[in-house]
């Protein structure tokens, strides 16, 4: 029962992720033909002459118009056809599989670590709040927010690389390396992540919970007998899953798109570090690419997000 | 019905009475704004006996610390409230020395709660069997199997539809009403020896609360179970009690047998209680032209998806009062938000004072606004809490007259001895009042306007029955005074009969019964005002059967 509204609101949320998605990659195309410099310019050189510059933009096809262009990029997009690199003519797509592959490996890494032990935190810290337990994680965790994500990179490698010589201080990784060996190889910065994004979700957990907790029906619970865990567990969070999970889907989105300074750091050759290459090349195509494939992660994990919040409401699962 | 055999441990069956409480004496610390923190005394010596299998009814109005002291029967203090002194016994074990293991050990086992608000009360992510059977299953009193089938068996007993399977409804899928019975139901299904009802029925229309009263009361007198019934409804109490228990200001003020309580007070209070309602307004025929007269009006919300006034049609003449009466989803706020210009109405028209109101607020003149004026039920979240009192008043003389500085000040003074509360109270903030001095400076205001008609919603309904008592002679003496009218929105038929003119009953959308006051409440009556009628509950032990039985039509809601 009630499938078919709660199928409806899921199908709107999801044509209107790709109606954003497709705002963004107008947003992207518009902002990259605003920037200065002339892309047969910089393939050329200065030294070109004009007529060969003439050549090569009818060969890149730079003079039809703007939308012409636009829809040429959306429809290769769609292909999996992702352009072509300026700086070294490699095609964009297979370059990119490998990184994003390596990132969402570190992202996945972090995640798996940081999302349950955030949560667990958190509640922890409602369980007992304003006491020295909740004060002692919230220290914690807003002590690892407020440092930069170099600062902890940097901590961590002069620890745990340098002196102690546990972890690789380089996270370069090959495609003949094991699980294993990959494993260790983002140890560190896969900790640097975690301590970045790991406040933020707990404070959250802790702030949705505690807001439950002033609800009547956890008296009820109370007034059953219940323990104080028992009752933040069956009866406090699963109505505060909706918001925790919509912050959980934000800092995983980070954990893709803002890992670039992470990246650099550890010589992680994911998405970041083939940004930052490319934006100093002046790279448009890869910049568009990337900027891309960022905005759909966001896109879509909050999509993600409001998806399972609607699945989360008994309300719209069960109507009338 | 046979009953389920459980297999309970052995609980603590002392001989003296089940609950003892010696002296009790109930604290919290307030934080005022910007003052230290202090400790204020909520209950103080207050002692009672409640013997197996006996209810007792806690009475009194808001602040005198009947959910208090209920609470405490269970060891609990909601908020920073502290069990400071005394003995609380139950079963022989004092609760103020049980540590937090034992106290959860008691609740839910030996003394489960029944709440004002079964829709806050319940957990809107689980379903409804699962929260009925919780309590059971962790005190271990009987298998998952057992407890469900003593679960369905209570759902019967309480008359509730559908007894096998509504447990698997989740809280928002059943009515408010149903929602009550099945917290019933939960409260008795790991057999306790004593329950805490606080305000049960408080919150339900009368046609809903007259079957929720009627299935609790069957289920106490079948289980055996002992109560402590918590209400401000005297009426309600004598129904279902042995003994009742007035308190006031946190005090034992009279404490005897139900008929004692009722047919011989020995407390002047008390006395006050059980006399109030009786106010004899006579009442007037209608004048030559109303003041408003609405006209076939029909409203929807959502764009004319739910339609909620069908043709409605009445007139309000002045210096008069129209009742419009109804339970919560008849349309009668509705009514009001069409009058007002808030919600538009889709076809009819409104005529006031000789003109025809534009239906949307926009469009209307600010004479039109100024004649036009609304009390609310809520006098708390209908003033600023950040403007005093004199503000308050004195804005429509401001904006309707202009008035300003002494003129405006002086205007105001004699708003606030209107209201009978004096010019003291002008720089006075809402937060500094009781609930009935807000309702009179919500008056004040209105009346400051020098309106034609004043729309009352629901304007006595949160307020205690002596301090609704003391609006509605401000009302009726404003009215003699001012000539002013009064459209009266409410669900309580008692409050009807003193203060209306005429009165229109509405039911789901529609006016069901219209005319003066003494033919809408002569006979012969239509079902539902039939229903209405014999649902406000009478002070008169037994009235409560005999309603049951009477009627042509049951409730909604069930």
């Amino acid at each position: 029962m009630g499938g078919a509204t709660v199928l409806k609101l899921i199908a709107q949320r999801i044509a209107l992720g790709v109606l954003l998605l497709l705002a963004v990659s107008v947003l992207i195309f518009a902002g990259t033909q605003i920037l200065p410099g002339d892309v047969a310019q910089s393939i050329l050189g200065q030294a070109a002459t004009p007529q060969a510059l003439e050549n090569l933009r009818r060969e890149l096809g730079l003079n039809d118009p703007a939308y012409i262009r636009y829809f040429r990029w959306l429809f290769g997009i769609l292909q999996g056809d992702l352009g072509t690199a300026l700086s070294n003519n490699r095609d964009i797509a297979s370059a990119l599989s490998g990184r994003l592959a390596n990132t969402l490996f570190l992202a996945a890494c972090a995640a798996v670590v940081s999302v349950p032990l955030a949560i667990l935190l958190g509640l922890l810290a409602v369980r007992y709040r304003n006491g020295i337990i909740d004060k002692a994680i919230s220290g914690f965790a807003l002590a690892s927010t407020s440092l930069p994500e170099f600062f902890i990179g940097y901590l961590l490698i002069l620890v745990f690389a340098v002196k102690l010589q546990w972890f690789p201080a380089s996270s370069t990784v090959y495609d003949s390396m094991g699980f294993l060996q990959r494993l260790q190889a983002v140890v560190l910065p896969a900790s640097a992540l975690t301590l970045v994004v790991l406040a933020h979700m707990m404070r959250m957990t802790r702030a949705a919970v505690l807001n439950v907790m002033q609800s009547a029906y956890i008296e009820t619970a109370e007034l059953k007998g219940l323990g104080p865990l028992k009752i933040i567990r069956r009866h406090a969070f699963p109505n505060a899953i909706a918001p925790i999970i919509n912050v959980v889907m934000l800092n995983l989105a980070f954990l893709v798109v803002g890992v670039v300074v992470v990246e650099v750091i550890f010589v992680y050759p994911g998405m970041g570090q083939y940004l930052v290459d490319h934006v100093s090349k002046r790279d448009v195509p890869v910049v568009q690419a990337v900027g891309l494939i960022f905005a759909a992660v966001y896109i879509t994990l909050n999509m993600v997000a409001d998806i399972a919040a609607i699945l989360a409401n008994p309300r719209l699962r069960h109507p009338k | 019905m046979a009953e389920v055999q459980s297999k309970a441990r052995p609980k603590t069956r002392g001989d003296g009475p089940l609950l003892d409480i010696r002296n009790l004496r109930i604290e919290a610390t307030v934080y005022p704004p910007g003052e230290k923190p202090r400790n204020v005394v909520l209950v103080d010596d207050v002692s009672l006996k409640l013997e197996r299998g006996k209810v007792l009814g806690l009475i009194g109005e808001s602040g005198a610390g009947k959910s208090t002291v209920g609470l405490s029967a269970m060891g609990f203090g909601r908020g920073g409230v502290k069990l400071t002194g005394g003995e609380i016994l139950l079963n022989g074990r004092d609760l103020r020395k049980a540590r937090a293991g034992g106290l959860r050990q008691m609740r839910g086992r030996e003394v489960c709660y029944v709440a004002q608000s079964a829709a806050a009360a319940f957990n809107p992510a689980h379903k409804l069997m699962d929260q009925v059977v919780e309590a059971t299953l962790e005190h271990r009193i009987m298998s998952r199997a057992a407890a469900e089938k003593k679960a369905i068996e209570l759902f019967r007993k309480l008359s509730l539809p559908d007894p096998e399977t509504i447990g698997e409804r989740y809280p928002h899928q059943v009515s408010g009403g149903q929602l009550q019975r099945v917290m019933t139901a939960m409260a008795l299904c790991s057999e306790p020896d004593l329950i805490v009802f606080d305000e049960p029925t408080t919150a339900l229309d009368v046609t809903t609360q007259i079957d929720v009263l009627a299935a609790i009361k069957e289920a106490i007198r079948d289980t055996h179970v002992a109560a402590l019934y918590i209400t401000h409804d005297l009426a309600v109490v004598a129904q279902v009690s042995d003994e009742i228990m007035v308190l006031r200001h946190g005090k034992l003020v009279e404490w005897g047998g139900t008929r004692q309580i009722i047919k011989d007070p020995r407390q002047a209070y008390t006395n006050a209680l059980v006399s109030v309602h009786q106010i004899e307004h006579q009442e007037h025929a209608p004048g030559e032209t109303p003041v408003l007269s609405v006209r076939d009006v029909s409203a929807s919300y959502g764009g004319g998806t739910v339609k909620v006034l069908k043709k409605v049609s009445v007139d309000v003449f002045p210096g008069q009062t129209l009742a419009v009466v109804g339970e919560s989803g008849s349309g009668k706020s509705t009514l009001a938000r069409a009058i007002t210009g808030l919600l538009p109405p889709l076809e009819g028209s409104i005529t006031f004072n000789g003109r025809t109101l534009a239906n949307k607020l926009s469009d209307r003149s600010r004479d039109d606004l100024r004649e036009l004026q609304m009390i609310y039920q809520m006098a708390d979240t209908a003033m600023n809490p950040r403007q005093t009192v004199g503000t308050i008043i004195g804005r429509p003389l401001e904006f309707y007259f202009n008035m300003r500085g002494r003129e405006r000040d002086q205007r105001v003074a004699e708003l606030l001895e209107k209201i009978e509360m004096g010019k003291g109270y002008a720089d006075r903030y809402p937060a500094e009042l009781s609930g009935g001095q807000k309702q009179r400076v919500c008056i004040a205001r209105a009346l400051a306007a020098k309106p034609k008609l004043i729309i009352c919603d629901e304007v006595t309904s949160a307020l205690d029955p002596l301090v609704a008592h003391g609006i509605l002679e401000l009302l009726l003496g404003l009215q003699a005074e001012e000539d002013v009218a009064y459209l009266f929105i409410t669900h309580d038929l008692a409050t009807v009969k003193s203060i209306a003119d005429s009165i229109a009953v509405m039911y789901r959308g529609e006016v069901v019964r219209y005319g003066s006051k003494s033919t809408v409440l002569t006979p012969p009556f239509d079902d539902y005002t039939d229903l209405l009628l014999r649902s406000v509950p009478e002070m008169e032990i037994g009235w409560l059967e005999k309603a049951i039985q009477g009627r042509k039509m049951a409730g909604a809601g069930n």
